[in-house]
């Protein structure tokens, strides 16, 4: 007798497989339906496909953003790469800076959605890019932080300790030991960040502002309109990109040390 | 270590401390503030009003047009729905999720790493297209909906738009939260434990019961919060599945910082959505404590 098996826990599983999947597949197969109701199955056409790559509001919205989840994972990614580097040893203050750093994770993100709308109304910062960046950036710092951190813990301290010994400096020891060590780890966080920051709906629905719309803001306000097929394939793309990129963080995470 | 050691690492840490406190501890604080203000006639917030705790009373009393203070549970029913959705939700969430855990601890290597990449999929793909993805199958016409319409001999069977919709559609979304901390917790247990009370006569279930349970607590815990949480302040699942029947506390927020324009209700009510939260993490803190007491 296995001890670690139990009875149902292997039909449970696949349940929750099917469960977790099944609504995404069917997405995307509607997304290649020809059939303008999308419920009735006619024959497989990328028709959807090309519909949206000629939309000009699909188009505006992808580029918004894109240069948000650019902006906001290079700046989150470069915070969160300093914060890795200062809590890989104790100091005082160091348990005090990790709860800090998790706080944009615990907090329900409508509550700090809108408290942020009344800040930025508050002291004039205009809704827009500029707001979603700023925000954006706060809450990819943690994603951005996990796998740099990861990544630091499991490297030895040695081959630094080796650098100094041959005299090179702090700077030249982060330059040429540490950041080639580390790189993997800073990819991977930029990638989550990314993701996360792209895939974000609430607090870009919150602070866009009139004029740029983000692509998941976007999809919402197309729903709300009624469900069309070019909302299939353009979530199937969002879905895919998702996909790919985490399974990229992934491989990265398990490069060789 | 030194002093000047402990300022470069204060130093390093000083970009990231400044821009979540000012970017989410600053808005929390004036959050609070201007959930005692009143509503501005154009803006959202009329910030020269006198504070009071005008927007706390209206969640449960409204004013008579003789001034008396009538009960109003408009609210209270949204808020009470929100807290019971989030707790039904914990809850299937914790029955699906433990069995899972339990699975991918009873695996290969690889099978686990296939299994956590998994599970861990969804939680990085976009919320808002998952609950579309449950939109197109419950709604009528969908292929689930004419599934069950062929098997219930009753009439025609409204998916969409209702609390069941919204717990499935809120189960979906938060599952790994569930999944990834307890199956954590099985991942460095030693199952020397469980043979040691299979060699003592224990049966199977009083094995799970008496040591495997106590040991996952901590997972199950931490999972049981991370699901709660942001159910309790869902937006998109309510908003695409529960239709404008079954409202949350997330949804009446949104409504006041848009249509109503009632900022300062709107802050009130995130406000309580905060205490309840900081009340479940302090009562399961507490419990922690007692336990390892």
């Amino acid at each position: 007798m296995n001890i670690r098996r139990f009875p149902l826990t292997r039909e449970i599983s696949l349940f929750v497989l099917a469960y977790l999947y099944l609504p995404v597949f069917v997405l995307i197969a509607y997304s290649f339906n020809a059939n303008r109701t999308a419920t009735v199955w006619t024959h497989a056409s990328l028709d959807w496909y090309v519909r949206i790559l000629n939309n000009p509001s699909i188009r505006a919205a992808t580029w918004n953003s894109l240069v948000l989840a650019i902006s906001a994972a290079t700046a989150a990614t470069v915070i969160a790469l300093l914060a890795a580097l200062a809590t890989r040893r104790a100091f005082p203050g160091r348990n005090a800076s990790e709860t800090i750093l998790r706080l944009p994770l615990i907090l329900p993100e409508i509550v700090v959605a809108v408290a942020t709308l009344i800040l930025f109304v508050a002291v004039g910062i205009e809704l827009g890019l500029g707001a979603m960046i700023l925000a954006h950036t706060v809450f990819c710092i943690p994603f951005a932080y996990l796998p740099i951190r990861a990544r630091l813990d499991g490297m030895s301290g040695t081959y630094e300790e080796a650098a100094q010994d041959l005299y090179a400096n702090r700077f030249r020891t982060f330059r040429r030991v540490t950041m080639p060590l580390l790189w993997p780890g800073v990819l991977a966080g930029f990638t989550l960040a990314f993701v996360t920051s792209l895939d974000d709906f609430l607090t870009s629905f919150f602070l866009s502002g009139p004029g740029t719309t983000t692509l998941p803001v976007y999809i919402f306000s197309a729903i709300r309109a009624g469900i069309t097929p070019e909302i299939n394939a353009i979530s199937t793309v969002m879905l895919v990109i998702s996909i790919l990129l985490v399974s990229l963080s992934f491989a990265l995470t398990r490069l060789r040390r | 270590m030194t002093q000047s050691d402990t300022l470069r690492r204060i130093v390093l840490m000083l970009p990231a401390l400044v821009a979540i406190l000012l970017l989410v501890g600053a808005p929390l604080g004036l959050m609070g503030w201007v959930s005692l203000l009143e509503k501005g006639t154009t803006a959202g917030v009329d910030w020269g009003s006198a504070p009071s705790i005008g927007n706390y009373q209206r969640l449960v009393w409204e004013e008579d047009f003789d001034g008396t203070l009538i009960l109003n549970t408009n609210y209270l029913v949204i808020f009470l729905r929100s807290v019971l959705q989030a707790a039904v939700t914990t809850l299937l969430c914790l029955m699906l999720g433990l069995p899972v855990a339990l699975w991918m601890a009873s695996l290969s290597p690889t099978g686990r790493a296939v299994m956590l990449l998994l599970v861990t999929i969804p939680f990085w793909t976009n919320l808002l297209v998952r609950n579309y993805a449950w939109l197109i199958i419950l709604r009528e016409g969908g292929w689930l909906g004419m599934a069950v319409d062929a098997l219930w001999p009753f009439g025609p069977v409204q998916l969409l738009y209702n609390d069941v919709a919204v717990a499935i559609g809120l189960t979906y979304s938060f599952l790994p939260f569930m999944v990834l901390p307890v199956y954590s917790v099985f991942e460095k247990f030693d199952w020397r434990l469980v043979e040691a009370a299979h060699d003592l006569g224990a049966t199977r279930a009083r094995a799970l019961r008496r040591v495997i349970l106590p040991v996952a607590m901590p997972g199950i815990l931490a999972g049981s919060l991370l699901v709660f949480i942001p159910c309790l302040g869902a937006f998109v699942t309510p908003a695409l599945l529960g239709g404008g029947k079954t409202l949350m506390l997330g949804n009446v927020i949104q409504m006041q910082f848009g249509p109503s324009r009632n900022w300062p209700f709107g802050a009130a009510i995130s406000v309580v959505l905060l205490a309840v939260m900081l009340l479940a993490m302090t009562a399961l803190a507490l419990w922690r404590n007692r336990r390892s007491a």
